[in-house]
């Protein structure tokens, strides 16, 4: 076979070269038209492409087999699935699972994704949904190719499919494996015809049943990424390499205070720019175009442009922030969640914790800023992007610029990582709406400090909490209260609320943002919740726009919550890895078998760390510099359950927090790729290290002021674990049930770090830190505060 | 504009550029190189990392006509079609996630090794301390350096597949 389709230059052949997708979407439409197989057509690694393949761009059926799958002459094969991989091996788990049910080996097979016209809409990526939801189409679709192409076999071998069997792409008789056929025999380079059913895409399923987990062969094995490699030799070709001809680039001139209105360009002030074409600019949206990139960043700089201050400030200084959302009159409050009696509980409870918890605004700052490419050739639009949400860009910017769907694309390609709801959307659309007023392809890329400061936010959080224990020191009554800075919380890739369309005067009726309740697994017979959304002065055109950022609301709610578990279990002198165990064993709910998995992943932390049961703080004599402790944190996401345990060193001189070592126990139900788990349960926990430590974004009253790495600092090499240990647990009360379900694993090891780095916080030092991130003069403060920091 | 005669990844190429430009835009856009990432202009990231005369260099800020030296990207490290034990031991680890940092990482980490064949763990830390990743791959990758430096790296492009 060729070795290139397993390699991501099949991919970026089958997405780049005009006459590859022309003739795929020619394979789509036309009856048992022979498909022109990837390698065909294309210049592999042409630098400049063609211009975009005329339209339309009509949807890929999903209802038909061949959207999915194409067999190819060479008994290889090609899979088209509609979603997008940032980088945690998504991929690769999708050619897993469609191999396991084709019977075709890993390494025959490539997989194209995210392309709005040559692959089916399944949304792209977000919610962990990948693997939970999305791979069952795939695997469905897989196992339908496969039953047809056993009847096609049966046909040509001439004996009854139960006689026949089937492997790596070839189709044997049972009594006589000499006699067989190969699926490219079959159907190399033509059409199935197969229609599908399904109400939606989700739903997608031919009549062939997928097979039981007992059956999977290449599930389940540490398969190696296929989008390594090109990662790691330069050869990939990433969406910020495509270069068009004609091709011109831009970039953004964004307001200097937050709801400033645009007063005046001075052009000549970039006239003598080399390379300076236009400045394009509506409402308060301003660019530059140029011929070349660095020409482009110095007209960004050099334009100058007058703006006039909104008369109110738009927003607090961050240093005020909690106190004004304690203030605030909530624009909506959610419906208090009441389990039992909690008034009569607290007034009889032996004793009363309360504790209030704060989380500043976190950004995602992506390593790259936020970057399209758009091309208007042939009256089309193909925009190239790393969008996770490809079709919903798609289907934005059509509506944004006012053309019919038809005539416009997105080519998802590599970019860097964009958990939910960035700027990769804005970008998207910015470009687009420049392609049109140019009339050629347009290049954008942010800037690092409009990336940092303009990139849409996770919520800031405030959390009152207060617990009820009885004399033995069980929990009896438990109340919650949160409030999130959510007003306007944007979604993906709207026409009406990305950036572009704010700042040219849209404003349509606002989202009412979200407030969350904990995921609560733990048996507490009487609890109150609720959780209410606050607004900022200035809704529209600011920098302080809420999104989805992992896990959206996820990590703070799990960082107050475990953490104010933890102040309970110390209330009541007890363990904090039994006092949990026993508050989960005390659940009255177990969907999903939570309860028992729960549990599991409990103990499986608690065993691989050497947990020896003690109450927090940690004793201790010494009077060291360094002193060290443990917290553990437990949470869920959808049915995908997780413990982690935290060790640090906490240096009581300087403050500096450092996570030694990092325990999850994980159950995601059934594991695709273990090793590819194992990388993104442990790089989603560094990530919640980061938010733990380092994230924060800061503002006066007019801007955000936290504009690149050195005053939005990021995790670093040095900030590392030593160890870390990531175990996979399969608690299910039949571990080898044969309909065993997969579960996401995008987000659920990110969830519990803030608190399990808050409670090994307090264990090393009997100091509780309820306010994130914990940077180092924060932690130093509260020692000192405490009488336990030690001169320098 | 004017011509700035550069040495990358041993082929001489002469460039009509801005000598102010920064080496950056010129390897990406008129070299047509993959390797180097924009990341914030700034220095402060490392996503734009090459390494000239046997040293880590942020090209982001470098104006290409004062570039004195040989440039390598990470499209230069391998040699007749084998990857640099680096680069293997970060298929052997598989370390990136999203891969737009990772550059950086391995032309820093090269410049280390090249130095320091045997680094400590702290030394490593040190060393890297400058690249960020913001999908926190870092574990993987002090992983990675450490098995190239064992020299346990399978130097095979084969085992890539
Ligand atoms: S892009 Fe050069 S250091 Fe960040
Ligand atoms: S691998 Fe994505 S930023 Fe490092």
């Amino acid at each position: 076979m060729s070795t290139s389709l397993s390699l991501p230059q099949a991919v970026e052949d089958a997405l780049l070269g005009a006459d590859v997708t022309t003739s795929r979407r020619n394979f789509l439409k036309a009856s048992g038209a022979l498909v022109v197989t990837l390698s065909v057509g294309v210049v592999p690694g042409a630098s400049v492409l063609a211009a975009a393949a005329p339209g339309p761009y009509v949807d890929p059926d999903f209802r038909q087999l061949d959207t999915w799958i194409v067999i190819h002459p060479d008994n290889t094969a090609t899979f088209y699935v509609g979603k997008t991989d940032g980088g945690q091996g998504t991929g690769t788990a999708f050619r897993q699972m469609m191999c396991d049910e084709l019977d075709i080996a890993y390494d025959k097979t490539s997989l194209v994704m995210g392309c709005t016209d040559v692959t089916p809409d399944q949304g792209g990526s977000g919610g962990s949904d990948a693997v939970e939801r999305d791979g069952w189409p795939m695997r469905r679709v897989a196992a339908e190719a496969r039953r047809t192409l056993l009847d096609l076999g049966s046909q040509r071998l001439g004996v009854p499919v139960e006689q026949l069997v089937v492997g790596n792409a070839t189709i044997a008789l049972k009594s006589d494996p000499a006699k067989q056929v190969t699926y490219a025999e079959l159907i190399g380079g033509k059409r199935f015809n197969v229609a599908l059913t399904g109400r939606n895409v989700d739903a997608t399923t031919g009549v062939a049943k997928v097979k039981p987990v007992n059956e999977l062969r290449v599930v389940g094995q540490s398969l190696k990424r296929y989008d390594i490699p090109g990662k790691v030799d330069g050869s990939l070709k990433w969406a910020v390499d495509v270069k068009l001809p004609g091709m011109v680039h831009a970039r953004n001139i964004r307001p200097p205070f937050a709801g400033a209105s645009l007063v005046k360009i001075d052009e000549s002030s970039v006239a003598g720019v080399p390379g300076f074409i236009r400045v394009v600019s509506r409402g308060n949206y301003v660019a530059v175009v140029c011929e070349r990139e660095e020409q482009a960043i110095r007209a960004a700089r050099q334009l100058k442009v007058e703006w006039k201050k909104p008369a109110a400030a738009p927003f607090p200084a961050s240093s005020e922030l909690f106190t004004y959302i304690r203030n605030a009159t909530p624009t909506s409050s959610s419906e208090p969640e009441i389990v039992g009696a909690p008034d009569a509980a607290f007034a009889s409870a032996a004793r009363v914790v309360e504790a209030e918890y704060e989380i500043p605004f976190q950004g995602h700052t992506a390593i790259g800023p936020a970057f399209a490419l758009a091309d208007p050739s042939n009256g089309q639009m193909t925009i190239y992007s790393n969008d996770m949400k490809s079709y919903g860009l798609r289907n934005g910017v059509a509506k944004f610029l006012d053309m019919p769907r038809e005539q416009v694309r997105v080519v998802y390609m590599d970019g860097p990582q964009v958990y939910g709801r960035t700027a990769a959307d804005d970008a998207g659309f910015e470009a687009a709406f420049l392609a049109k007023e140019m009339g050629r392809p347009v290049r954008l890329q942010w800037m690092r400090e409009e990336e940092t400061a303009w990139d849409t936010k996770g919520p800031p959080y405030v959390f009152k909490l207060r617990g009820g224990l009885d004399a033995s020191g069980k929990v009896v009554a438990l109340e919650y209260d949160a409030r999130a800075v959510d007003f306007n919380h944007l979604g993906y890739n709207e026409p009406e609320t990305v950036l572009i369309a704010q700042l040219m005067g849209k404003r349509p009726q606002p989202a009412k943002g979200g407030a969350e309740t904990p995921s609560v697994m733990y048996g507490i017979p009487n609890r109150r919740m609720t959780a209410s959304v606050v607004g900022l002065p200035m809704i529209w055109e600011t920098p302080l726009r809420t999104g989805n950022l992992r896990d959206p609301n996820g990590p703070q709610v799990t960082f107050a919550f475990e953490a104010f578990i933890d102040e309970l279990a110390v209330a009541a002198k007890a363990d904090p890895v039994q006092f949990r165990l026993d508050m989960i064993a005390a659940s009255a709910e177990d969907e999903g078998f939570r309860r028992a998995r729960s549990l599991a992943v409990v103990n499986a932390a608690a065993k691989a760390y050497g947990w020896t049961a003690r109450p927090a703080p940690a004793p201790r004599s010494e009077k060291g510099e360094v002193l060290t402790g443990r917290g553990i944190s437990y949470t869920y996401r959808n049915f995908t359950v997780a413990a982690t345990i935290a060790e640090v060193e906490v240096n009581t001189q300087t403050g500096r927090v450092w996570v030694k070592r990092l325990v999850c126990a994980h159950d995601c139900g059934l594991v695709i790729n273990p090793e590819g788990l194992h990388h993104t349960v442990e790089c989603g926990m560094l990530h919640g290290l980061s938010r733990a430590l380092w994230e924060e974004v800061q503002f006066d009253t007019e801007k955000v002021t936290s504009t690149n790495w050195a005053t939005h600092p990021s995790f670093r090499h040095g900030d590392t674990p030593e160890r870390i240990d990531v175990v996979l647990v399969n608690g299910d009360p039949n571990p080898r049930r044969t309909d065993l379900a997969p579960y996401g694993a995008g987000e659920t090891s990110h969830k519990p770090m803030i608190a399990a780095v808050a409670n090994a916080i307090f264990d090393a030092t009997g100091v509780r830190i309820r306010r994130a991130p914990f940077r180092k003069e924060r932690v130093l403060a509260a020692l000192k505060a405490a009488g336990k920091g030690t001169a320098a | 504009m004017s011509i700035v005669k550069l040495e990358v990844n041993g082929k001489t190429h002469e460039v009509d550029v801005d000598p102010s430009t920064p080496l950056l835009y010129v390897l990406r856009n008129d070299l047509d190189l993959r390797g180097p990432h924009f990341g914030c202009g700034l220095g402060q990231c490392g996503v734009c990392s090459v390494i000239i005369d046997g040293n880590s260099v942020r090209s982001c800020l470098l104006p290409v006509s004062a570039v004195k030296g040989a440039i390598t990207t990470l499209e230069g490290l391998s040699k007749d079609g084998k990857l640099h034990p680096l680069q293997q031991a970060w298929i052997d680890e598989q370390a990136p996630q999203c891969g737009y940092c990772q550059n950086g990482q391995i032309m820093t980490a090269k410049a280390l090794l090249d130095r320091n064949p045997n680094p400590t763990d702290a030394e490593i830390r040190t060393a890297m301390e400058g690249i960020l990743c913001r999908c926190m791959t870092y574990y993987r990758i002090q992983a990675a350096i450490k098995r190239a430096a064992r020299g346990t790296a399978t130097a095979s492009v084969e085992a890539a597949q």
